[in-house]
């Protein structure tokens, strides 16, 4: 294998097919992007829903040291255990509870570390003041109103809250916009992968005296199929570099410049999150295109 | 060398087959016309040769291997000791001479090395030398031709066929071609040319085989063009 012959050869063949080429790198960089972007909104998602969200339906808040000095709901004083084990009893008599857990303060600062842990109010918070919760599931996730109403005037208890409703619309509207996203995303993918089967179609046409020449003093078809594929690969790379490009100027301008100054309680996706899902969209961009041209030329190409 | 054992080739959607039950054999070293009307299945014999087509019976033998038992991916291997040279010369147009003649060698993988030499070396051998760096477009036709040539036996093929070669060139380039095969033959190269001129194989007087309509009709030593002409 002669490499600098292969790269010669890619060079023309890209050259000769710029606007062609040029289409394939947009279309790519774009999906790709499309891609990489979606699953970002899904970890954004996934972070902003914490430990509890989609495991229990309702979370009740008992009253800790510092509740019962600040908050009026909490005036009779910090949670007793005689309290805790009232609640849990009358909890579990209940015929829409399905199941209830108790999370105890650790597990919450825990819990609140994992979520949270990079922002600066995590490090100043200790153990002790995290509040103690039941996390409850029910049976039916619309009848949070009987649960609010039998416990959020009860001693000890400082709120009730619906874990749903607090985030769920915000949910839903992320949810549809990855939707709407991976679907443009799969039509461009499939422009993508036309404009790649044309490109070689032109290209295999453009270059038939060549093949042919190839062909009969004896080249190897791999030989003969190897500047097509690479083409169609080196011009998937750089619609993947133009991809993570996007992506790392979305992170940079949009979340981390706009969003994180204008948004505070959310903890937003950090880099880490953007750069593991560049070798991702890379790999994709490099292989999916050389694919497609090595399917297009088993048609367009003979060997 | 090569022999072909009963040989037909039919293509799809053609009643008349394209060749029939041939039968010959050519030893290593030969000179071998192959003449006949258009249509009368040279061109078929001679893509039989390089594995373009397969027969439809009988089996064809090429340098000892029968190839219908060559498994595709071979087949560039076996291409390699084969060289071959058409009437439209097929040269890369926006290649010199040394590059076009280059190109064979670089395809099929040869070092670089190997390539520097070998390149002045055939093309002093087909006449041409001082032309390495033209482009074709500047060369005559007979020139283009020994470029062509040049390509074909750069890699010392064991087998060289050419299809009228000679076609598209006036009776007096013809003539340096037909010198320069007959020179390669004398190295030990089997060659095998399908030509329509009648002054040539006259002149030549080599081994002539005749297709008509499929058909072997005649296979003469130091043979002439045809009887009836």
């Amino acid at each position: 294998m002669r490499a600098q012959f292969v790269l010669s050869e890619i060079g023309v063949g890209l050259r000769r097919n710029l606007t062609m080429t040029f289409a394939v790198i947009v279309s790519v960089a774009l999906s790709l992007a499309l891609f990489g972007g979606s699953l970002l909104m899904r970890e954004q998602v996934s972070t902003m829903k914490g430990y509890w969200y989609d495991k229990v339906n309702v979370s009740i808040f008992l009253c800790n040291k510092i509740d019962a000095e600040s908050d009026p709901a909490c005036a009779k004083g910090v949670a007793t255990d005689e309290q805790k084990k009232q609640i849990k009893a009358d909890l579990q008599k209940m015929p829409v509870v399905q199941s209830v857990q108790f999370e105890t303060a650790d597990e919450a600062y825990k819990h609140y570390k994992e979520q949270f842990g990079k922002s600066p109010i995590a490090g100043s918070l200790t153990p002790d003041q995290m509040q103690e919760s039941f996390r409850v599931k029910l049976k039916d996730p619309s009848k949070y109103a009987v649960i609010s109403s039998a416990f959020s005037q009860r001693p000890g208890v400082q709120v009730v809250q619906d874990q749903k409703t607090l985030l769920e619309n915000l949910f839903n509207l992320l949810n549809g916009m990855n939707y709407a996203a991976l679907g443009v995303m799969a039509l461009m993918l499939v422009v993508a992968l036309m404009l790649i089967v044309n490109t070689v179609r032109v290209s295999a046409f453009s270059r038939r005296r060549e093949t042919g020449i190839m062909r009969l003093v004896g080249a190897s078809s791999f030989y003969i199929q190897i500047p097509f594929i690479m083409e169609a690969a080196f011009a998937g790379l750089l619609g993947a570099g133009f991809a993570c490009v996007l992506l790392v100027g979305g992170q940079y301008f949009l979340v981390n410049n706009w969003l994180a100054h204008h948004i505070d309680v959310i903890q937003f996706i950090g880099w880490d999150a953007v750069l593991a899902k560049l070798p991702l969209v890379l790999a994709i961009g490099l292989l999916m295109p050389a694919l497609a041209a090595f399917a297009a030329l088993r048609k367009y190409l003979k060997v | 060398m090569i022999r072909f054992d009963n040989v037909s080739k039919s293509y799809p959607k053609q009643n008349r087959p394209a060749l029939r039950d041939v039968s010959l054999e050519i030893e290593k070293g030969e000179f071998v016309f192959l003449v006949g009307s258009s249509g009368s299945g040279k061109s078929t014999f001679l893509r039989l040769l390089l594995r373009e087509e397969r027969a439809s019976h009988g089996q064809v033998h090429v340098l000892g291997k029968d190839l219908a038992r060559i498994s595709n991916w071979k087949v560039p291997q076996m291409r390699r000791q084969l060289g071959t040279v058409f009437q439209d010369f097929r040269l890369l147009p926006n290649k010199t001479v040394a590059q076009n003649v280059a190109f064979a060698l670089e395809v099929i993988g040869k070092p670089r090395g190997e390539i520097r030499k070998a390149v002045p070396q055939v093309l002093e051998l087909v006449g041409l030398g001082g032309k390495e760096e033209r482009m074709p477009g500047e060369l005559s036709g007979g020139e283009q031709q020994r470029v062509a040539i040049a390509r074909a036996f750069v890699n010392r093929p064991l087998l060289l066929i050419a299809d009228e070669p000679t076609g598209n060139l006036d009776p007096q380039t013809s003539v340096g071609i037909m010198k320069l095969l007959d020179r390669i033959n004398r190295t030990g190269t089997t060659v095998i040319m399908a030509t329509h001129d009648q002054q040539i194989v006259d002149q030549m007087r080599k081994r002539v085989i005749e297709l008509e309509q499929g058909r072997l009709v005649r296979d003469q030593s130091r043979g002439v063009y045809g009887y009836q002409h």
